[in-house]
């Protein structure tokens, strides 16, 4: 399956974000934001049709949106919770609108699935360089981040004593987290986000009691499980994403199977 | 040695006057409880003297340092809520994050910060449990782990917000007991908010009690007196000493009881 152009693009692609997903993700549910991965996928679809329907790229649009969101997320912070209503209610909304653009745009019916499922096996070079700049630049400043990020997550009020800006800190974040989900989109689609971003993360989680191990698993896991969800497609000519989501779910439930023997 | 002085500070909260034109002076090697009803400020004072929130006038000055926010003289633990977030990550990474916490990077440390993690574990008697993810460890336990985490650094004075909320009373003994052992090895002046005076009577070399924007600050038998306390209630009270424990009361109503309740 090497020797086809798409499939190497596929595993390239698929391994990047990946591997940026499962990082991101593992900070997101030890941050107990899983929705937020979910929320800026959804508002990003908005985005992506949108996107088309003035004629740019929908990956333009995707990023542009899912930052944005992102960054507003963050600096509104805890005066969102509790208002699940509220943010269903947008979420609904973006997906409503983006059906609208995409209705306004007749001809492009296959860019709804690709969007909303993933289309792994078509993605091009320059899709190749975007989401390596992507992944490059979202691990770099997670990196920068990281130290103050785990304070903040686990002893806000602490690391605001120490001096920290919880703001600054959980709005570049989720700038990350949404970089990190258009990306996902990519591979995924819209409605299966949350397959990479959180299922690896809480399998870690599930699996090592240490952070630095679990940020590595998580990585590890959300790799393992693209790799060879591809493959699958690539063998039993059904979709890549139904795959993913396949393993990554087994993989979540076998790993819950053996933390809760292990108590 | 002075560790905390309050020149006559006005601090305000929403809105509200919660100090009003107070003074104390703190030495080293104090460990002062901090009582007062509730809302009379035991949080805010806290805060104000983290920098947290600047005083409308006055100066507060740590260890002759004064308006630094992110003091590294000043070891805090906060007022637990509910279980946060984390709870499947064993005890010896939650303490570590603290570390350099505040500082930007990837969270390493090396061998030498390591070993003062697992030294501020030892201080606690934590060592073992430390290994086992929060989830798993009893509100006691858990109180233990922020202990070490607030001891960090190194820290000269401690701030401990009440770290009795929720334990019951012989893990509520436990705690003091340790804070006193910990805090007297190491010389710190601590601050320990409380509900109620009488688990701490052993245990404190002060009081500092708060209400009506005013306070107190003495041995027990100077703060816990009719006139002292009458005034920072604002309305008269009783003080009934009974087997070694002592009740304020206001009429026939016990006080600290009664503000335990409308806490609930």
């Amino acid at each position: 399956m090497f020797e086809y152009d798409f499939m190497q693009h596929a595993l390239i692609a698929g391994g990047i974000v990946a591997l940026l997903a499962g990082v991101v993700g593992y900070f997101l549910v030890l941050r107990g934001q899983t929705f937020a991965g979910h929320a800026l996928s959804h508002v990003g679809f908005a985005g992506a049709t949108g996107a088309v329907l003035i004629g740019l790229s929908p990956m333009g649009g995707l990023i542009a949106v899912t930052l944005a969101g992102g960054m507003a997320m963050g600096y509104f912070g805890d005066r969102l919770q509790g208002s699940d209503i509220a943010i269903g209610s947008v979420l609904s909304l973006s997906l409503g609108v983006g059906m609208l653009f995409l209705h306004f745009y007749t001809s492009y019916a296959t860019q709804a699935t690709a969007l909303l499922f993933g289309n792994v096996l078509g993605v091009g070079t320059d899709t190749l360089w975007w989401l390596g700049i992507m992944a490059l630049v979202s691990l770099v400043v997670l990196a920068c981040l990281a130290r103050p990020l785990l304070f903040i997550s686990l002893q806000p009020e602490l690391a605001e004593a120490k001096g920290v800006s919880l703001r600054l800190v959980s709005m570049l974040f989720l700038a990350i987290v949404a970089l990190a989900t258009a990306a996902s989109v990519q591979i995924v689609g819209v409605l299966l986000v949350f397959t990479l971003m959180v299922g690896p993360g809480a399998t870690a989680q599930k699996l090592t009691v240490r952070l630095g191990p679990g940020i590595l698993l998580a990585a590890l896991i959300a790799l393992a499980e693209t790799w060879l969800g591809i493959a699958l497609a690539y063998f039993t000519d059904w979709p890549t994403s139904f795959w993913i989501t396949a393993l990554s779910a087994t993989a979540y439930m076998l790993a819950s199977l053996q933390a809760s023997r292990n108590t | 040695m002075e560790v905390l002085r309050l020149d006559r500070v006005t601090v305000s909260f929403r809105g509200r006057r919660v100090l009003d034109d107070v003074s104390l002076t703190v030495d080293q090697n104090q460990f002062i409880g901090v009582l007062g009803p509730n809302g009379a400020g035991k949080t805010t004072l806290m805060r104000a003297i983290l920098g947290l929130i600047p005083p409308d006038a006055g100066k507060i000055s740590v260890l002759g340092q004064s308006g630094l926010r992110g003091n590294p003289d000043i070891g805090y633990m906060p007022q637990v809520r509910s279980a946060g977030t984390g709870q499947r990550l064993c005890g010896r990474d939650f303490v570590a994050i603290a570390h350099g916490g505040h500082r930007w990077g990837w969270p390493r440390l090396d061998k030498r910060q390591w070993q003062e993690i697992d030294r501020a574990l030892e201080l606690v008697d934590a060592r073992e449990l430390a290994r086992r993810p929060l989830m798993e460890l009893s509100g006691g336990q858990r109180q233990r782990l922020l202990l070490a985490q607030a001891l960090i650094g190194s820290p000269r004075l401690l701030l401990l917000d009440e770290p009795l909320i929720s334990l019951d009373p012989r893990h509520q003994h436990g705690v003091i007991e340790l804070v006193r052992q910990v805090s007297k090895q190491l010389g710190i002046t601590v601050l320990f908010s409380a509900h109620e005076l009488n688990p701490l009577l052993p245990a404190i070399d002060q009081v500092l009690y708060l209400g009506h924007g005013q306070l107190a600050l003495g041995t027990v038998d100077e703060v816990i007196q009719p006139e002292v306390l009458s005034r920072l209630y604002g309305a008269p009270i009783d003080v009934v000493r009974h087997n070694g424990r002592i009740f304020v009361m206001s009429g026939e109503v016990d006080v600290e009881k009664e503000e335990h309740y409308h806490d609930v």
